[in-house]
């Protein structure tokens, strides 16, 4: 800022600039406050590094789904509306499992392979924490992805398929039918309650973070498996064949489709990866929440396409920062505001993103 | 099934040439066979309940009712979507905003929270306005964003209307030196829109008709509080016809026509001279403040409101009902309206009383034990499990009736209806006979530019 922009500015001063401008400044104020706060003691180190990391992980949740569904949007082209209840599909599934092995001998099965629909044993009786059940964790998690891919390529291939030449926003609509199936079929089988899955979270001592002495395991978890994945798809992107494809076909898919590039083979495989992330995120949202409900993912979908909007559709790059932004707005925003409109402030500044830079802040960058 | 439909008209209206006149009768008459449709089936409904004629009238009563509520709302979005291409879903967020302003305004000024406690009529036009300056607020942005941005930006807006309401923040605030405030999760009390009844019955000649009603009403053994809330939804349908009224006469003006030229190509109708930003942002205000009336009308009703009202999901019953009908078609949204509030809202609880009625079924905890039962061979458990869970699939059929209306009947269940955006139909030329499509506005013959300044109808 300062005064050389002020002088820039003048020369080709259009609206959007000048609020692009305000928003910058909003934004700096708010950070030298939150400075100012910690200097003077009204916002303890402690708190602010909570905020900090609790931005992190839900950015990082935020971010596994968004990758999803910034890549159906930019190679489908449509806005998938059922991608929350991808996540919801995942969540559920992998738990079952997770449920199925852990709590032999424990609970009964109905109530295992129902997670807990009729109040069986409690998660505290199974002990369902990754130190005392990594095998049933880690299978869970496996499988959350496993299925989600299915379910996805089975619903491609009797609604979406059929649907390939039809417009962004006739497929937005059937996606929105998607996710209504989707969500209460999953409420009529698991029941519509909200209830706890995972025992409390071991913590642990740990010489790698400066700010405290303990971590909790299932955050770490979550935020080592994301990362993991998130690397994972960027070296497949930039690497293989495949990623190569996928990329071409986001670009321009009349250029891909004449240049021989497989298009159904390339639909296919965004569907398994994405899904597949939509899965995991799912399941790793309850890992580190504890509790599990139908509304999940939908709840979540809206976040998530914040995040990809913020980004810029098309980049998953873009995805994730987005994500980690909508991340730290939602927790760093209750320094001055009140627990219950921190979403507001999410959404308000997606809004605003978009007032300036409507292509998203990435945007313009189609290829991922 | 258009067609056969479309020659039942024909044969009923004397098969003439079915020119713009023609066109509405056959409007009427498909929105009156639908509506007698659904009264049939709800009798039938009614009968296996064994319910009394009281009891079937009141039931008629209640699909009319929901079927006038999402008729207005399918209208105004209507407006949006079928008309200009504002892919608008946000519909919860803009009938919050016109309920809770109602609210905020019409409270009493010692309730608690606290209102303005000023009569009906400013509460109602203070709360269309606000909906529509919050329409205004939201166009601004999103109309230079592309269709699906604009659609989650649309959302999104809903969805922070509805969590500011539910907030603690909002729940009780000083404005104007008074404590007023949205009540929060726990709702707000106020005057409700039915109370116009009363007061309407309160007068000199309505009140002697009104009176000659009960009268009547009470010896065919139908009680005074059906035809009470009789008579509001009969206010309700005055309205629907009033903005049926309204909204034709909109759609075929030359500022109409510029909407429909948006909706099918706005670099054109931007090239042809035509300010397209100026007539998204009015007819998108317009329609926020519909929807607004729409959910005063609605919400409005029993006096008393809560954020629970306004999910996200609502927004999609109303495109439910604008594709059931058909996209761009003033009539297809009534019709669509009826189709929505009578199978897919107002049926499954039907058939869950019925069932219940009639077999001796209980619902099991878990679908677990239904399964249980069913490899035994007792299916019962099963149908009661289906039964007691019969608001899951209701809102499955929503879904499913999402994705095979877009996959087979993506122009409406009535086929395609959309109005064109010329003023004539150049498609009507001899060597371009089409199906059902052309059979309207081919009154003139000569073909004009779409550019309308001097055809006013």
């Amino acid at each position: 800022m300062g005064t050389r922009d002020a002088r820039g500015l003048r020369t080709a001063v259009t609206p959007e600039r000048l609020f692009g401008g305000v928003l910058l400044l909003g934004v700096v104020i708010l950070v030298l406050d939150l400075f100012r706060r910690v200097a003077t003691g009204d916002l303890s180190a402690d708190a602010l590094s909570s905020f900090l990391w609790r931005g992190l992980v839900d950015g990082l949740i935020i971010g596994l789904a968004a990758i999803g569904l910034s890549m159906t949007y930019s190679i489908l082209r449509f806005a998938n509306f059922s991608h929350g209840d991808l996540v919801t599909t995942g969540a559920f599934t992998g738990w079952t499992v997770a449920y199925i092995i852990g709590g032999i001998g424990v609970a009964d099965l109905s109530s295992r392979l129902l997670l807990r629909a009729d109040g069986g044993a409690s998660p505290g009786e199974m002990n369902m924490h990754i130190l005392a059940e990594p095998i049933a964790i880690v299978s869970g998690l496996v499988f959350a992805a496993v299925a989600t891919i299915l379910v996805a390529l089975a619903i491609d291939n009797l609604v979406y398929r059929r649907m390939r030449n039809a417009g962004g926003i006739a497929l937005l609509i059937a996606s929105v039918g998607v996710a209504l199936v989707l969500r209460y079929v999953i409420a009529f089988f698991y029941t519509s309650s909200t209830r706890g899955v995972t025992a409390s979270a071991p913590e642990s001592d740990h010489w790698l973070l400066f700010w405290t002495d303990s971590i909790n395991l299932h955050q770490t978890t979550m935020v080592v498996s994301a990362i993991v994945l998130m690397l994972g798809v960027h070296l497949m992107l930039q690497y293989t064949t495949l990623g190569k494809a996928m990329r071409a076909m986001a670009d321009n898919r009349d250029l891909a489709l004449v240049t021989g590039i497989p298009t159904e083979r390339v639909v296919r495989a965004t569907w398994i990866i994405g899904a597949g992330l939509a899965g995991v995120a799912g399941y790793l949202v309850v890992l580190d929440r504890g509790t599990i409900t139908f509304n999940l993912g939908w709840f979540l979908l809206l976040l998530i396409f914040a995040a990809v909007i913020l980004g810029g559709i098309g980049s998953i790059y873009g995805a994730i920062v987005g994500a980690l932004i909508i991340g730290l707005a939602i927790n760093v925003s209750l320094v001055w505001i009140p627990a219950d409109l921190n979403e507001v402030a999410a959404f308000g500044l997606m809004i605003l993103v978009l007032i300036f830079r409507p292509a998203g802040l990435f945007g313009g960058v189609e290829t991922a | 099934m258009t067609d056969r439909l479309r020659e039942r008209a024909d044969a009923l209206t004397g098969r003439v040439d079915l020119d713009e006149f023609e066109r509405w009768q056959v409007d009427l008459l498909l929105v009156f066979g639908v509506l007698l449709a659904s009264y049939v089936l709800f009798t039938i409904f009614g009968l296996l309940l064994g319910l009394s004629f009281n009891g079937i009238v009141s039931t008629l009563r209640r699909v009319t009712y929901f079927a006038a509520v999402y008729a207005l709302l399918t209208l105004a979005l209507n407006l949006h979507w079928g008309y200009t291409g504002l892919f608008n879903i946000g519909v919860a967020g803009f009938m919050a905003v016109g309920v809770y302003t109602m609210a905020i305004l019409t409270a009493p000024v010692d309730g608690s929270p606290a209102g303005f406690g000023l009569p009906l009529p400013i509460g109602i036009i203070g709360g269309m306005l606000a909906a529509a300056l919050v329409g205004l607020v939201a166009a601004l942005p999103a109309l230079r964003l592309r269709a699906d941005y604009f659609a989650i930006v649309t959302l999104g807006l809903s969805e922070i209307i509805r969590l500011s309401i539910i907030s603690g923040t909002l729940r009780q605030f000083e404005f104007a030196g008074r404590e007023i405030g949205t009540g929060g999760g726990s709702g707000i009390s106020f005057t409700a829109t039915n109370s116009i009844i009363p007061w309407l019955l309160d007068l000199p000649v309505l009140g002697a008709l009104g009176d000659r009603l009960f009268a009547a009403a009470g010896t065919i053994g139908i009680e005074a509080s059906v035809v009470q809330s009789g008579l509001y939804t009969f206010v309700l349908l005055l309205c629907v016809v009033a903005l049926y009224l309204v909204l034709a006469r909109i759609a075929y003006s030359p500022f109409g026509r510029v909407l429909k030229a948006i909706r099918e190509d706005e670099l054109a109708a931007r090239s042809l001279g035509k300010r397209t930003n100026v007539a998204k942002i009015k007819v998108f205000m317009l329609g926020c403040a519909l929807m607004g009336l729409a959910g005063i009308l609605w919400q409005g009703g029993r006096g008393f409101v809560t954020p629970e009202s306004f999910m996200p999901i609502l927004t999609f019953y109303v495109f439910v009902a604008l594709i059931i009908g058909g996209a761009g078609s003033n009539a297809g949204s009534i019709v669509g309206g009826i189709v929505f509030a009578a199978i897919l809202w107002e049926g499954p609880p039907f058939v869950q009383r019925i069932i219940r009625l009639h077999l001796d079924v209980r619902t099991p905890p878990t679908i677990y034990d239904a399964f249980v039962a069913l490899g035994s061979a007792d299916p019962l458990p099963m149908i009661g499990y289906v039964e007691g869970n019969m608001e899951q699939i209701r809102f499955m059929l929503v879904g499913v009736a999402l994705i095979v209306l877009m996959l087979w009947r993506p122009d409406g269940v009535l086929g395609h209806r959309k109005e064109i955006a010329a003023a004539t139909d150049l498609s009507n030329r001899p060597t371009a006979a089409t199906d059902g499509g052309g059979t309207g506005e081919s009154n003139g013959g000569e073909i004009e530019e779409q550019d309308g300044g001097e055809r006013d109808e």
